[in-house]
């Protein structure tokens, strides 16, 4: 009966651990810190210029899966980050928001560049071949599928709503999806900034 | 000509994995050699060859080829795959009793100076023993099922590429302990680990923890695993319908392999007692002139 109850005991512990229960202030978005390997990539950005991760090092990314001719998902979800980014201390400055395409065949560099442009200076439009995209969504554990074309040649691209936050190191810390409120987000974006700054310091 | 670069890509790994492709060549090979050593007598039948082939190729299948993919990525999918990984692949391994074979396939040195003094080994034993039996073994099989389904650890299984192996080979791992305990062809007296009766109890007792979680999510009117929607379905098909695909999933298939294994060794029981039967009620001399 004792190597029951160790079992178990053994059991809860790892519970503990994967469920992310830490010690220390709780997260109001979800915690991904020890889940989600740090931000690697090299892709072409809105200017055409090939950029890597090592380019945004210093400051606070979030990476967002889209494309610029969807009509729901992406234009709210980066509507409410450029809102969050504006209403936060140190946002303007500190946070650059990372748009990769995951439909490059209709977003050229010139249409990715006028897309995010609406959004402000802090976006940046992301493209890269199908290897690349492959790979970086494989890293990231998101899906992403163009549908067939309609007479007209439109299609429906199923991808991820999760906009990944790292740190100025380039580390993972939050997955923000739509489910999390604006203040929640607001605070827990404010705390990377804040927290990642003194890091650096 | 199309159709087939999507099935030969269909069948590439999505994560490679060495260990997979190396512990699948590795069974294959030894199976192989097995079956060319053994006695025409020792051989085991064809189902049961196909028993063990199908199960191992329907593991890789599921681990390291494109379905993988779905399966982060679509939860009945997900479902679909932890139904092989810790139901039909394992069980198919174990009801093909290969351990013989498996054992001949060895180079015989292997086998005598490695193999079988690490079986010895007091420590091999003892881990063996704390595993496989009647407390640890069916708390372990329904707890892996209820720990990885629980809301907040499928989240991030699912984001965390570590974890999700963790996952999948915990189940794998687990279903081949289990199935091995409760398939065992022998009788206690023989040598297995726990009797017919006990096995049977334990295989249809394992069963109602199932069909409870099975029902909780095809039951539950929210949507319980939200990573499917964070990070995208490759279907686009309705959250609450791949739930309930996938509760069902969880629910009457893995339902239907307990029923069967009960069915098997009620069936291996009732000859086992025939046997001994014979044997006692049989004079001993005319046993023996017999044959």
């Amino acid at each position: 009966m004792l190597r029951f109850w160790k079992c178990t005991g053994a059991a809860m512990i790892a519970y503990g651990v994967l469920s992310g229960c830490t010690s220390g202030e709780s997260w109001k978005t979800h915690d991904i810190s020890s889940l989600v390997p740090d931000l690697a990539f090299t892709l072409t950005d809105d200017r055409g210029r090939s950029v890597s991760a090592q380019d945004y090092r210093g400051k606070v990314a979030l990476l967002f899966f889209g494309f610029t001719h969807c009509p729901d998902v992406c234009p709210t979800t980066l509507a409410r980050l450029a809102r969050t980014i504006q209403a936060t201390d140190g946002g303007r400055d500190d946070v650059r928001v990372l748009v990769v395409t995951v439909d490059p065949a209709r977003d050229s560099t010139a249409v990715m560049h006028e897309y995010v442009q609406a959004f402000g200076p802090q976006f940046v439009g992301l493209r890269g071949d199908a290897a690349a995209l492959e790979a970086l969504a494989r890293r990231y554990r998101v899906a992403y599928a163009l549908g067939k074309p309609d007479a007209r040649g439109n299609y429906e691209v199923t991808h991820s709503s999760a906009v990944f936050v790292f740190d100025r190191e380039g580390r993972a810390r939050l997955l923000f999806s739509s489910k999390d409120t604006p203040a929640a987000t607001a605070e827990d974006l404010r705390r990377v900034i804040l927290d990642s700054s003194h890091g650096a310091g | 000509m199309e159709g087939l670069l999507t099935a030969v890509a269909f069948l590439a790994p999505w994560e490679f994995s060495p260990t997979v492709l190396l512990l699948c060549i590795g069974a294959l090979a030894l199976y192989w050699r097995g079956l060319r050593h053994a006695r025409m007598a020792e051989r085991p039948s064809l189902s049961r060859r196909i028993a063990f082939i199908t199960g191992l190729l329907l593991v890789y299948f599921v681990m390291q080829t494109r379905f993988d993919y779905l399966s982060q990525h679509m939860f009945f999918i997900h479902r679909l795959q932890h139904l092989v990984l810790h139901h039909l692949g394992p069980f198919l391994i174990a009801l093909s009793q290969p351990h013989a074979i498996l054992a001949d396939g060895l180079p015989a040195r292997v086998r005598t100076k490695v193999f079988e003094r690490f079986w010895r080994l007091p420590v091999t034993r003892f881990t063996y023993q704390l595993f496989q039996n009647a407390i640890v073994a069916p708390l372990l099989f329904v707890g892996l099922i209820w720990f990885w389904l629980t809301s907040r650890i499928h989240f991030n299984a699912m984001l965390s590429a570590p974890l999700y192996w963790v996952m999948n080979w915990s189940m794998l791992i687990d279903g081949l302990l289990f199935w091995f305990l409760m398939l065992d062809s022998r009788t206690r007296r023989e040598g297995a680990l726990l009797g017919f009766g006990v096995r049977i109890f334990l295989v249809l007792g394992t069963l109602v923890p199932q069909i409870l979680i099975g029902a909780h999510i095809t039951f539950a009117d929210r949507d319980l695993y939200d990573v499917y929607n964070v990070c995208a379905r490759v279907w686009d098909i309705d959250p609450l319908t791949d739930q309930q695909l996938g509760g069902l999933i969880t629910w009457i298939p893995a339902a239907m392999m307990h029923v069967i294994a009960a069915l098997i060794l009620i069936g291996r029981w009732a000859r086992s007692d025939r046997n001994k039967m014979e044997r006692t009620s049989a004079p001993s001399t005319s046993y023996v002139g017999g044959k």
